[in-house]
């Protein structure tokens, strides 16, 4: 039986053992990094400069493929590994933009929410607790009537709907905070409200904020390929991962690279905040390190 | 408890309210001028009076406002352009396909990621612990569209095995069916772990076990009853992850559903079958998180007498 209790609650040398580096994960971010800053070196060819003798070339292993183009090439002629590495770029910007956009509101009602308390936490809470329920497509389907689809239309979509995550985390901060000593003597000093939400309570929650932002741009980058490969998205001629698996799809019986690839680009992009996502998290929140 | 469920219930009406409120502005003055899409380019002016006097559009704004309202709640969002038949109607011509898609992938999930989850969180770091993280990782981390065309390309192009498009037989089910469950089986597997192991860690489990409470029980009735109220919330809370899903699978698969319906309606401007797939989705999803309020009430007494 204390074998069993001691097993649940878990050694420290157990605890130490289970944070290691996460190797696979952070060579993923590594490579997707890499297209990131430096596709202007690394990309071989213009992703947008299409050559219609070269059209639908299989990747350099298969029977009628070169070294010239790695990866093979697109049904304009367009070299399909130098769209991969510029669509990095895409992926990074969107879900970028979708993060900071809804973590400033999720950040700000948050920080409201905890600080302010009574019945503004509760009104704010309860519009969370259903707003995280709403299928962000809806939203997409409203926009994208308005405005047309594009990659903005998708930032500000995703930044409508995202912030509750944030809110409710950073509330149950704030709140935890809130009754802390150094709060207290900041108010003492004379401190205004603002200044202690923004100046004192902001910067103690910071490693939160970025144990979310890392976890989340793996899902935003799912969620805004599939939004983009559905034609909700990203539009022609962008260099968009989504966008290619959406034009290659209609080739899929006789291109299958078209599909393929980019795939391949989204699922590594995602491992890679995903599994480093958790090893930071394991890291930084020791509440966790059990789960 | 009756004053609980009729507050919620009054809450979920008023979003209802909203969204209809929403629809209503977005696509009026979105540019979504109904008689600009359906008439013909050559169509003279009097045709666009004709037009416009018929949809009420000569109307005033909060007078077109309150004709709206009045049909919505029959359900009555007008004629989709392309099929010349209610919105409504064409909805829920689609939506028995995807009732029994979203079902199929809801039961494959629940039936393999709930027990994952719970034998991962009781059998920790043993060998299905390890194969229902890598699964929740993979469910998380591949898009299930991607997934959705790889299948088609080794299983439908080059094995021939299974058919690539439409609803008629139990094999078409096992792709799109797949597709839909791999998201929702990750979430379940996750939360219903991290809702088992943190039932485990708790006192009451400590005390069961010191009182010598056999193994099997303290894990059914002690643990899992207690885990049982988040798995609640996120069975539920899947609902809008298989919407999502449904549109996406039906794409691809080329499955009659809503999903499908709704991105043809999209890109063919037939508005009026939009609005109504949009307050569908609403009315479920508000539907839902107020079964999950009862439930909750129900089966957690601290929220019944707060």
């Amino acid at each position: 039986m204390f074998a069993k209790l001691k097993k649940i609650n878990g050694s420290s040398e157990e605890r130490a053992g289970r944070i290691r580096l996460p190797y696979i994960g952070l060579t993923c971010l590594a490579l997707f990094f890499l297209a990131v800053l430096f596709a202007d070196f690394l990309a071989p060819y213009d992703p947008f400069a299409g050559n219609l003798g070269n059209q639908t070339l299989p990747p350099f292993w298969q029977e009628g493929g070169s070294v010239k183009n790695w990866l093979g090439t697109d049904m304009l002629g367009r070299d399909v590994l130098s769209r991969l590495i510029y669509g990095s770029r895409m992926s990074f910007l969107i879900s970028l933009g979708c993060i900071a956009f809804y973590g400033t509101i999720g950040i700000v009602i948050g920080l409201i929410s905890g600080f302010v308390g009574g019945k503004t936490d509760m009104f704010l809470m309860r519009l969370a607790d259903f707003w995280i329920s709403l299928p962000a497509i809806i939203v997409i389907f409203i926009l994208a009537s308005i405005r047309g689809p594009s990659a903005e239309t998708l930032i500000l979509a995703f930044g409508i709907m995202g912030w509750p995550g944030y809110a409710r985390i950073v509330r149950g901060e704030t709140l935890s905070l809130k009754q802390r000593d150094f709060i207290r003597l900041a108010r003492v000093a004379g401190c205004g409200n603002l200044r202690i939400m923004f100046s004192h309570i902001l910067p103690n929650i910071f490693n939160t904020i970025i144990i979310l932002t890392t976890i989340d741009i793996g899902g935003i980058i799912v969620l805004t390929a599939t939004m983009s490969f559905l034609g909700l998205g990203t539009q022609p001629p962008s260099c968009d991962w989504g966008l290619m698996l959406s034009e290659g799809r209609q080739y899929i019986t006789y291109a299958w690279w078209l599909v393929a690839f980019p795939g391949i680009a989204i699922v590594i992009a995602v491992l890679g905040f995903n599994l480093t996502g958790d090893w930071i998290r394991e890291l930084l929140d020791p509440k966790q390190k059990l789960r | 408890m009756q004053g609980y469920i009729i507050k919620r219930i009054a809450i979920a009406l008023l979003i209802i309210y909203v969204v209809l409120t929403v629809v209503f502005f977005v696509f009026r003055m979105g540019g979504a001028d109904p008689v600009a899409i359906m008439l013909p380019p050559d169509a003279t002016p009097r045709d666009q009076k004709v037009l416009t006097e018929k949809f009420g559009l000569d109307k005033s704004l909060p007078a077109q406002y309150w004709i709206f309202v009045k049909n919505a709640v029959h359900g009555d969002f007008g004629l989709s352009f392309k099929y010349s038949e209610p919105a409504l109607t064409v909805l829920l011509e689609r939506l028995p396909a995807t009732i029994k898609l979203g079902l199929t992938a809801f039961c494959l999930a629940f039936c393999v990621g709930i027990p994952i989850g719970i034998i991962s969180a009781v059998r920790r770091d043993s060998w299905i612990d390890r194969v229902g993280r890598v699964m929740a990782l993979a469910g998380m981390s591949l898009p299930s569209f991607w997934v959705g065309m790889m299948l088609i390309l080794f299983f439908g192009v080059s094995l021939r095995l299974l058919p690539i498009s439409g609803s008629d037989t139990p094999l078409h089910y096992i792709m799109p069916a797949f597709c839909m469950s791999l998201y929702p089986i990750a979430l379940f597997t996750r939360l219903s772990r991290s809702a088992m192991l943190d039932a485990l860690k708790s006192e009451y489990v400590v005390m069961a076990r010191i009182k010598g409470v056999p193994e099997v029980y303290v894990i059914l009735l002690h643990a899992l009853r207690n885990a049982s109220i988040t798995l609640v919330t996120v069975v539920f809370g899947v609902f809008g992850a298989l919407i999502l899903g449904s549109v996406v699978v039906e794409t691809i698969f080329a499955w009659p559903g809503i999903g499908r319906l709704v991105m043809e309606s999209y890109f063919g401007r037939d508005y009026p079958v939009v609005q109504i797939f949009v307050m569908f989705v609403t009315f479920i999803v508000v539907v839902m998180n107020l079964l999950v309020d009862i439930v909750y009430a129900y089966i957690d007494p601290r929220i019944r007498y707060q």
